[in-house]
């Protein structure tokens, strides 16, 4: 038994695996708490698919693609931002505008290159087990700077979600804490790029949130059990993907979907078979 | 303007509204507005339906930019003063399955003290642990805000509101949606507030109780209509001003239908005489003022 959960991580490329899954489970998982809460998971998976582009023309040009990646997706969560701002057009349209428009170039910039069906698939749906020293690094660095800016300033956060008004009538600007939720965002959805893919990472962002949001009722509490959940989704995933030799991306994603099924059959008070039973019970 | 006292500037009034027009993408809701509110004072904002009340609100916290004239507050505009305006918004705008608890909300209100990296210091939970105990609400400091009743949701913000230790208060509609306990003890905090001068502006379609426990009424529909003591402000032409075809009087009683414009005196009957009948009042009306 021992053997066998220690035995996929004897390989180096193994180890990078597990621990760019953690790192990505855990910070896909507390900020998504955010993207739950403000209902921004549209946004997240147009934000994701919009840095394709960005990827497509590191990769043409051959520097780092999460390099390029990021500067895409902060271009693009500022011209969100912009759009919104005007407010002629409603914001999830302009998001479906602008998702659509840059998910097409990325794929035509792609299609350009000869080993493009290949290539596509590792952005679209990660490729964990490719994951480089030097981009376990960066990962790491971008993931624990996205969660000191969200401990730090997570009381202005919380107010900027929770009540805008209030935030506003403070002389806050909630506003520019939407914005900086924005580009924190981007960084999260750069740093998951090689392990779920822009196709997948608005899951990990939403469904360990969600399943979190089922169990707690607090908000340091449901950032906590979804960054629990999306750990052990990290894991069993590539567990998964080892022996059964699947995509690890999918396995990880699908992990964390059956946690949810699981909390929303069985949550106690929200879950789907204590409401049916208290409903029992009272008739 | 930085002497201790400069804020004052406008004599003896906490609120100066002048020719304001306000309102959404261009298009004023309201036009024409002017009125001070004199220090201490308690004032009933009164008008039908999408009048405007709100968005005069909105305007005296500063979420919404004058088109034209302004509005002072201390004699500077919102947003700029030190004294902090405490508005309560309408029970519909707050997203109530939010996972924050009654004290978490209610230390909000101390949040406009704390800078954006500070925490919060055992003043704020004092400050919060005194706001709960004025509204009641102690043994609820642990519960979600989505579990709690409409009434109990109402406290939490007036907790809040009472927590920034505000110089104004306002309040968007609190007498609609709640029970005759809840609406008492709105009227009862307004009471203690009243003690402390600090300057209210209660939103509401009730003229029943805006006529009762308002020294000020400000009648609005687009444009102010009347503002002054109540016996003055409604009269038979200014109520019919601001209802329009919602306003029918018969033998000295006035019958307002808040349901459906043109839609009067079907005999349902929503009866005002200073009776001590409120639940008369509005029973069309209930939670439907427009956004």
């Amino acid at each position: 038994m021992i053997d066998w959960l220690t035995e996929p991580f004897t390989l180096q490329f193994m180890q990078r695996a597990l621990a760019a899954s953690l790192i990505v489970g855990v910070v896909c998982s507390v900020l998504g708490c955010f993207v739950v809460l403000r209902s921004m998971a549209f946004l997240g998976d147009a934000l994701a698919h919009a840095i394709l582009p960005g990827i497509a023309v590191a990769y043409l040009l051959g520097v780092n693609l999460m390099a390029g990646a990021l500067v895409a997706a902060l271009v693009v969560a500022f011209g969100i931002g912009l759009f919104s701002r005007e407010g002629t057009i409603r914001e999830d349209t302009a998001i479906g505008i602008l998702f659509a428009a840059a998910l097409s170039l990325g794929v035509l910039l792609i299609s350009t290159v000869r080993t493009y069906a290949t290539d596509l698939t590792h952005i679209l749906f990660g490729n964990v087990l490719g994951v480089t020293g030097a981009d376990l690094w960066l990962t790491g660095g971008l993931a624990a700077l996205v969660l000191v800016v969200l401990l730090v300033l997570y009381k202005e956060f919380v107010l900027a979600a929770f009540d805008p008004v209030l935030a506003h009538t403070l002389g806050r600007r909630p506003e520019l804490m939407r914005s900086l939720m924005l580009v924190l965002l981007a960084l999260t959805i750069v740093v998951s790029l090689q392990t779920v893919g822009v196709g997948l990472v608005a899951a990990m962002l939403v469904t360990p949130a969600a399943t979190a949001s089922l169990l707690t009722r607090r908000l340091p509490a449901m950032m906590a059990v979804s960054a629990t959940v999306g750990a052990l989704s990290s894991v069993v995933g590539l567990y998964l993907s080892y022996y059964l030799d699947v995509a690890s991306g999918a396995a990880i994603v699908l992990t964390a979907t059956a946690l949810f099924v699981a909390a929303f059959l069985v949550a106690p008070r929200r879950g789907l078979v204590w409401r049916r039973r208290g409903r029992r019970a009272t008739a | 303007m930085n002497g201790p006292g400069a804020g004052r500037a406008t004599g003896d009034s906490v609120l100066l509204i002048d020719d304001l027009r306000v309102g959404y993408n261009g298009l004023p809701a309201l036009d024409g507005v002017s009125l001070t509110v004199p220090h201490g004072a308690q004032v009933a904002v009164v008008g039908p339906n999408g009048a405007g009340k709100s968005t005069l609100f909105k305007a005296i916290v500063g979420l919404l930019r004058p088109q034209r004239g302004r509005v002072l507050v201390h004699g500077r505009p919102p947003g700029d003063q030190t004294d902090p305006v405490a508005y309560v918004p309408q029970r519909e705008e707050v997203d109530w399955r939010f996972p924050v608890t009654v004290a978490d909300v209610v230390l909000m209100g101390r949040y406009g003290r704390l800078g954006p990296l500070k925490r919060p210091q055992p003043a704020d939970r004092e400050a919060v642990r005194r706001a709960l105990e004025q509204l009641a609400i102690t043994d609820l400091a642990g519960r979600p805000i989505g579990e709690l009743s409409g009434g109990q949701q109402q406290r939490v913000f007036l907790a809040r509101a009472l927590a920034q230790e505000p110089h104004v208060l306002l309040l968007d509609e609190p007498f609609t949606g709640v029970d005759v306990n809840a609406k008492e003890a709105v009227l009862e905090l307004l009471q203690s507030l009243r003690a402390k001068s600090i300057t209210v502006l209660v939103s509401t379609h009730d003229m029943e109780t805006a006529s009762q426990r308002f020294e000020l009424v400000a009648l609005l529909n687009g444009r102010l209509i009347a503002y002054g003591p109540p016996a003055a402000v409604f009269t038979p032409a200014h109520v019919s001003d601001a209802f329009g075809g919602q306003a029918l009087f018969l033998d000295g009683m006035v019958v307002i239908d808040q349901c459906c414009p043109g839609h009067v005196g079907d005999g349902t009957g929503h009866r005002h005489e200073h009776d001590h009948r409120p639940e008369l009042w509005h029973r069309h009306g209930e939670g439907r003022e427009a956004p």
